[in-house]
Parts: structure tokens; sequence; C-alpha cells
């Protein structure tokens, strides 16, 4: 896709172009709005159809079909109108729906009349023992680098944990003839009781069919370790071997030259929650979620959130949400046109619903494990800062109540990565160790810059005759 | 470790550290790194600790090295050009006057 | 369920931990009363400087206590530091104040002239460029000179913060967090606080509450007029040490990020961040220091300051309710030696010296002087 110039003012700005973000900037650019579509990566698709539009592998085997639908709503996006902006880095979003972004070292304060937040997910922290050390990685980063750069793990290869994703990136290896040491499944057993209920709508779902024929692939053709209830990776300056334990063996050891950790993924919530969104805890997918009307608002209003950050719905879901937002916001700003997208709005909905079907199995079958998430002992849980979860315990012994008075007392979360490796671990720990729920005890209070800006690059911007007689003038 | 599919060929040079290493056009400084082996980008400022890329997709903050001279740069965010010369970090960032 | 204490201390952060640490050495039975995860706390904006010059311009006694705590802090350090292992890291190297033009070091030289003739306990010199860029060789173009007191200095502030705490409940001291005052009553010989999880009864009671002194005063007749000021940080990412000075605005942490703050804005009780007047602190740091335009910024935040209507301290014994006091002022790093180690004492023994009537809160009622 071709790639603009940036201007002060848009009608639509959508942040994030995965599926979401590319479906909601092709309805608002067809619909004739100025409409701009940020992305911080080189090239669109977001994480899921990673560098859809450039990878070095061809239309193949290798990566399966489903990535390919990438390709398609790129393609519709570069005839929409919309005015594509990579390597564009927002860090900033106020109420007012003014943007902050960074394009090639400099930054630009850009104001919308309608926001589409689409920053998708990332994988959630899986804090074990030795997972700061080299060649721990998670799947989803080797599936990106086989996307990218048409990289495949080589040497003694481990992955360990629990979700589809895991599962399609076995068969992608394979596919790729990569040689798996091992799979390391982290499911509880328990986990299959409760899916169960279910069962039902995933058998009448798209995910049904799909998730069967991954399964007849993959399972054959690995060693596959079911329920394992502990994990460590181990190694002096890399990773070496991984020890675990499962329900029937007290101890086990693999050696290791990569450790693939995957136990699903979570909204990226970073911008939302900087910009006032309000969030709540969600029991079923375990993270935080935007509150949502049916339109996709939020509670700051002009700003909508489509895709995986607004709670994991998955590609083709999100590329529905990133519609029926972008039909929400060409009704706000080009209400002569509202009657004509009734048809279009109303299929988005049914595909919705259909996409979303089966969902919940997936939730529940793969439901990470408490041990997985709440981590103990030297654990690092702030990578960042490395800040151990022992400390924490001990903080909250001392009367720390949340995240928030926790940075006070461990420096935890008050890294450049603001919480994105430790804030839902942090939160479900203080959750367990005070009794309470985790949405009781909520999460880091976060502001921008989301993403790291230089002082420069601030300094830069216009500050106005209000902000300058603020600072520190005697 | 990693290795290059024969669809993704490495096509241009970088220097690690002063030593030359072949890259892809379109890879990352990260994936670079990865493909001629090396797994260790950085000891952190904190403690000393041997950290790598850990999530490819620019929120662990992890895979921090310098770039033509410009200290804790995503590797996994930045593409690679010819010629250009990357360090890893020992430490906390020094900013030359 | 009611709980007694000898004294409650309402407000658990820089001002009340280090009463709070203070009283519990005094052979005092102490409660420390703090709200949720989420509230205003104003030690969030602060700074860590222990900082003397420029102060108690109006006020002759507050620039004399601010001096005497800064002479008090290494031995509160060290003491703080013995009791629970946690090194404060203040140091005392100095600091300076930078002026950004010829104007600036005029405005700046003319107050510090005026502070002089009230005979203040600490000597500020005024450097000429060339002597400040002698001793901060990383200044950049536009600094005209500066204004320099061997009496500044700065600490970790959050070490500050866990020292306090951890040194409160070492010495028998119960903190209670997430225990929100809703209301007080004075009975008898006693004072009872209402809070949603029952409760507190306590023969004194010290409001360290920030902010919310403001509604809590009165309650017990005292009043603590005080409104809130925004002030922003950043904060970089670490950097090798490079600044081992602190400035009045700017600072390089222990760890090696450096911290650039001192906006004062009056935006009520709005504690979000204002991307323009960030970005305006941001092109002062750089005027002062070239090298801080290619470092990134991976936080920022807002606080809200605790003002009083002349920026001076309000320390207050109530007539009405003997046994409750109010402290509040906005340099609660600075004077936490002094909290700790002279007015807690005072407070324990149920008297605040005749020095510190001065900072009672009756001033603000006295007419202007024409």
């Amino acid at each position: 896709m071709p790639a603009r110039a940036v201007q002060e003012y848009y009608d639509v700005a959508v942040i994030g172009a995965g599926p979401a973000g590319l479906a909601a900037a092709t309805v608002c650019g067809r619909a004739g709005l100025a409409t701009a579509l940020f992305d911080e990566q080189p090239g669109p698709g977001g994480q899921i159809y990673r560098a859809v539009a450039g990878t070095p592998l061809k239309r193949d085997t290798i990566l399966g079909a489903d990535y390919w639908r990438g390709a398609r709503l790129v393609e519709d996006c570069a005839m929409s109108g919309a005015h594509y902006l990579p390597d564009a880095t927002v860090w900033s979003l106020t109420r007012e729906r003014e943007i902050g972004v960074s394009i090639a070292g400099a930054a630009h304060m850009i104001r919308a009349r309608r926001v589409i937040l689409a920053t998708g997910a990332m994988e959630r922290p899986f804090p074990i023992p030795g997972w700061t050390l080299p060649g721990v990685m998670t799947a989803g980063a080797a599936q990106a680098l086989l996307k990218s750069a048409g990289l495949v793990p080589s040497g003694r290869v481990v992955l360990a944990g629990t979700g589809p994703l895991l599962w399609l990136f076995a068969r992608q290896c394979l596919a790729a003839g990569a040689e798996i040491a091992a799979l390391l499944d982290t499911a509880p057993r328990a986990n299959r009781m409760r899916a169960l209920p279910h069962a039902p709508s995933f058998l009448a779902s798209n995910y049904f069919r799909k998730g069967l024929a991954l399964l007849r692939a993959v399972r054959p053709r690995l060693r596959v370790i079911r329920h394992v209830a502990a994990l460590a990776a181990e190694g002096s300056g890399r990773v070496e071997a991984v020890r675990f334990r499962t329900v029937r063996v007290a101890a086990d050891r693999i050696g290791a030259d990569l450790l693939l950790l995957h136990q699903g993924v979570v909204p990226n919530v970073n911008l939302a929650m900087a910009a006032g969104v309000e969030h709540v805890w969600d029991h079923a997918q375990l993270c935080f979620v935007p509150v949502l009307t049916p339109d996709l608002a939020t509670s700051v209003e002009g700003i909508a959130i489509a895709g995986d950050g607004g709670g994991i719905v998955g590609a083709e879901a999100s590329a529905e949400q990133g519609r029926i937002a972008a039909f929400a916001a060409v009704r706000a700003i080009k209400p002569a046109d509202a009657a004509g997208l009734i048809g279009a709005e109303a299929e988005a909905r049914r595909n919705l619903a259909r996409w979303r079907r089966g969902r919940r199995f997936l939730e529940k079958l793969y439901r990470p494990a408490a041990q997985f998430r709440i981590a103990e002992g030297d654990t690092i849980v702030c990578r960042c800062e490395e800040v151990k979860a022992r400390e924490i315990a001990e903080a909250v012994t001392l009367g720390c109540a949340g995240p928030n008075q926790l940075k006070a007392f461990t420096r935890c979360g008050m890294g450049p990565c603001q919480g994105r490796m430790c804030g839902l671990t942090v939160t479900e720990l203080i959750a367990a160790a005070r009794g309470v729920a985790p949405g009781d005890i909520g999460y880091y209070r976060l502001r921008p810059p989301v993403k790291p800006i230089t002082v420069g690059e601030l300094a830069g911007l216009p500050a106005g005759d209000a902000a300058t007689k603020a600072v520190a003038r005697d | 470790m990693f290795r290059r599919l024969p669809d993704a060929a490495a096509t241009l040079t970088v220097t690690v550290d002063g030593e030359p290493v072949a890259a892809r056009a379109g890879d990352t400084v990260a994936a670079a790194l990865l493909a001629a082996g090396k797994l260790r980008f950085r000891d952190t400022p904190v403690t000393g600790a041997a950290r790598g890329p850990y999530c490819m997709m620019g929120v662990c903050f992890d895979c921090l090295v310098a770039i033509d001279g410009v200290g804790n740069r995503q590797a996994c965010m930045v593409p690679v050009a010819n010629g250009m010369a990357i360090e890893t970090q020992t430490g906390a960032r020094k900013i030359e006057r | 369920m009611a709980e007694d204490y000898d004294i409650a201390v309402v407000g658990g952060g820089l001002v009340g931990g280090a009463l709070a640490w203070g009283l519990a050495g005094a052979g005092q039975r102490v409660v420390l009363l703090d709200e949720g995860d989420v509230a205003l706390r104003a030690a969030r904006g602060n700074f860590a400087l222990v900082w003397v010059q420029g102060k108690g311009l109006g006020l002759p006694d507050y620039a004399a206590w601010t001096a005497r705590s800064a002479v008090a802090w290494p031995d509160f350090a060290a003491a703080l530091a013995f009791e629970t292992g946690i090194d404060l890291r203040y140091r005392r190297p100095g600091g300076f104040h930078l002026a950004l033009s010829e104007s600036e070091l005029e405005r700046r030289a003319a107050m510090l002239q005026r502070l002089h003739n009230q005979a203040p306990p600490y000597q500020v010199q005024i450097l000429a460029r060339a002597e400040v860029a002698r001793m901060l060789p990383a200044i950049g173009p536009d600094v005209a000179g500066a204004s320099f007191c061997p009496l500044d200095g700065h600490a970790d502030a959050l070490r500050l913060f866990r020292a306090l705490h951890a040194g409160f409940q070492r010495r028998g001291g119960r903190y209670l967090a997430d225990r929100a005052v809703e209301a007080i009553e004075h009975r008898g010989r006693e004072f009872r606080l209402a809070t949603r999880q029952g409760e507190i009864r306590a023969g004194k009671v010290v409001l360290a509450a920030g902010l919310g002194n403001a509604r809590l005063a009165p309650m017990v007749g005292l009043s603590a007029p005080v409104r809130p000021q925004r002030g922003h940080i950043l904060v970089t990412e670490r950097l090798a040490p490079f600044l081992h000075h602190p400035m009045a605005t700017l600072r390089q942490t222990g760890e090696g990020g450096v911290m650039i703050g001192d906006s004062q804005e009056e935006a009520g009780f709005d504690n979000g961040v204002a991307t323009r007047v960030v970005s305006a602190m941001a092109a002062r740091a750089v005027r002062a220091f070239p090298l801080l335009a290619r470092a990134n910024v991976v936080r920022s935040w807002a606080a809200l300051r605790v003002m009083s209507p002349d920026g001076f301290p309000i320390y207050e014994q109530s007539a009405a309710c003997p046994g409750a006091f109010v402290v509040t002022c906005h340099s609660g790093v600075t004077l936490a030696a002094v909290h700790a180690t002279v007015l807690a004492p005072e407070i324990a023994a149920g008297a605040l010296a005749g020095e510190l009537r001065v900072f009672g809160a009756k001033r603000f009622n006295v007419p202007q002087a024409a």
C-alpha cells in the first residue's frame, strides 16, 4: 500500500493496520471520509497477518490458507481512499481525540473527529523461572520471524503452553521442515470438563473443522507431553534445558536451544487506558477489556475499539468489528449516508455472530492454569526492573494494596515496557495475596507516552502560551 | 537458533560488534542477528543479566541494541540497511555530548 | 469493630510516613491510615530534591526550618538505613537553579538578594556561565548562569517512602492501606475516626492527608485551606551517569534515568498529562542539556501538589479539639527529616514549639497589609 504524508486533521483516525484496522479504514475510505490508518510496522497486517504484503514466503503451504486472507484486506484498503501511514508510532491519545504520533523521528499532533483503536493483542505474559534467558521467546515471536523474515526455528526446539496459536505454529514449523523436540502442553486436565458444555456451539462453528484438521496434522508428528504442571527454563547466559513436571512425572528435563512459550493472547490496552477508556476485568478471558456498546463505542466519546483490543475474538471477527465501528463513524459524520449502510452493517453483524460462535469453548479448553499466570518466589515478574514475585508478595504483606502503590514499593512497572510484560501478573498476584477479585485490584495507571519518544521530539511540538507559562521560569 | 528458508536468502551486509554479518533486505535488525546465531542482545542496566528478543513485536523492550551510534533502539522494529553498524549493549545507554 | 491507639496519622504519603515513623519511635502506639491504590497522592509528584535555595521569601522562619531539615537529613537517612537496611541514596553535592537567559539570571539574582536581606542561615552564590560550565560540562549554549547552594541535594524518594513504611512497621506501628477516613469525631479525650471497615479510636489524630486535609480539618476545629497545583514529571530511560548535581527542575536518579519536572498549573483536580505542558518542559530541558534531545522518555505523569495560599506549610494543633494536629506542605522530601525528628516528638509531647506558631492557619485570616 502506498504511504502518504500526514495531515493535521482527519475525519477518522484508525490506529493499527491489522484485520480490524484494515477493514475499518476500508469502510471509511469508501464512504469518502478523510481517513488515516496509522501503524507502527513498515507493512500492513498487524500481527496475525504480519508481513502479508512483503513476506519472503511465497503463496505456499507453510503459513496456511487463513494467513492469506490478510492479503485481500490489504488490497481492499489500498483501493479505498484511506491514507495509510506506516512506520507511524502513536504515543498519545487524549479524550479530545488529539493523537500524538511519531513518524520518521518527528512528532506530530493530529486531530480526528472519530478514532477507531485497532491495536489488537499481544501474548499473555508467561512468567516461569528463567523466562528472561536469551533463547526463550514467545511462539508469536517465532511466528513473526517466519512470516516476516522466512526464519525457521532450528536446533533443539521446545514449544510450551496452551492455545490454538501454539498448535498452528507447530504445524507451520513442521511444514517448513523444522524439527520440534517436544510440545509441553500446559492446559490443565480439568479444562476439558469445563469446555464440554460449550462443545455444541463449537461443533457448529467455523473453528471446529479447522481445529480438527490442525490437530490431526500435528499430533502424530510431534512429541506432545500433556498436563504439564510446572516449567522452568535453565541455562547460563542462554536457555540450555527445560525442566518440567506433569501430573504423572515428578521431574523431567529436555535439552533446548530455543524455548517458545504461548498461553493465549490478551488485548493491548496501553493506548486505550492512557486515553481514559474505562476497562473491566473479564473473568472468562482473564484480562482487562474495554467497556463497549454494541456499536463498539467506549466510555470516551468519539473513540471506538474494534478487534482483539476489545477482547479476544480472532482475526475474522476482528475484521467484522472493524466494519461495524466504521459504519458507526460514517453515520456520525455523514448521517445522510446512513440508510445506504444498513444492509452492509447487518451482514457484518451476522458474520460477527458466526465468527464468535465456538470461542467460549476455545477459551475454556485453552484457559491457562493459575500457576503459570501467578508467579512465585524468585521468578522475575517485572522484566524491565527485574522485580521478583517474592518482592511483590512482601510488599503486599507490608500493606501495599494495588499495582500503583506497588510501583512505589518496588519499581515494578516503571520500566520502558510500561507494564505490558507484568501488568496482568501483578494484578492477579496482588489479588491472590489479598484474597480479592482482580477487578477490585485494578491495573497500572497508564499515561502518555505509551511508546518511547525522545525528549527532542517532544520539545519540537508546538506548546502554546499557557503551557510555556506553566513551566518553570522565575 | 534460527535458520533461513531458501526463499529468504541474505542479500546485504551489516556489522555486529564490528564483525560483518549477512542479512536480507526487509529483515528487522533482530531477525538478522537471530539468523546469524546471536541470541544475546544486551546485558541489563539493573543487574547485568543477559537478554535477547522475546516478543518480536515491540512490546517487551528486551531486544535493545545500538544502531549506527544510537542506543536503546528496539531491534525488532528497525529494518536493516546495507552497512548498518549494530552493537550489543552493556548497561545503561551513554549519550555523547 | 473499634480499634484503639495513642495516635492515628491520616495519610500514608511522605508527610504522614515521616511523622508516623517519628511518632512510633517516641514510644507511641501509632496507626497509619491510607486510602486505596488510586488516591491523589501528592507524594507521587515529588522530585526527590532536598532543596534549600530560594525558599522562604516573605517568611524567614521557613527558610530556617528548611535549612534545619537539610542539615538534619544525613543523620535522618543514616538512622532509617540502619533500621531498615534501605539506603536512601542521599547526596548533597550542592544544587543549581539554571537561568536560560540573562534576564532570567537577573530576576533570579534580584529575588535571592531580597531573600538574603532576610538573613537566611545558608549561602547561595550567583555563578556566571563559565563557572557553571566548569561544574556542569554538559550544559547547552543557552545557559546564561545559575544560582548555586552547597546545602542543596537529592535522595531517592521511593526508597525514602519504602524505608519510612518499613521502619514504621518495625517500630511496631500499624499500617492500614485502603482505609479512607470518612469522618472524625472528638469525644471527650479521644478521637473517633469513621472508616468503611469500622471505627478507629485514638488519643491524638494527625491530619497528613494532603488535599484531603481541607475536608478533614474542620471536623476537628482546624483549617487547612489547601488547593491542588498540578506538576508534570518526565522520566527518561536509564542513562550512563553524566549529571552529578541536581538542578531545581532536572536531576539524574541513582538508577540513571533523568527526571524533568516542575511545571505549575492551576488545573483543579485533573491529574491527567497535558502534552503541551510536557512539550514545553522538554524544550527547556533540551536547552539546558542538549544531549537529552536524544534520550527516550519512558514515562510521564502529573501529580497535584498540596498548596497553601502562601505556599508555606501549615502546622497547627486544634484549640477546640486538643490532640488534633494538621500538617501539610509541598516539600515532603526536604522536610521529612524535621517532620520525623522535630515535629513528631512535639506532637507526641502534646504541644508544638513556639517557633512553629508562625505556620498556623490563622495567618491566612490576617488581612494583607496595603
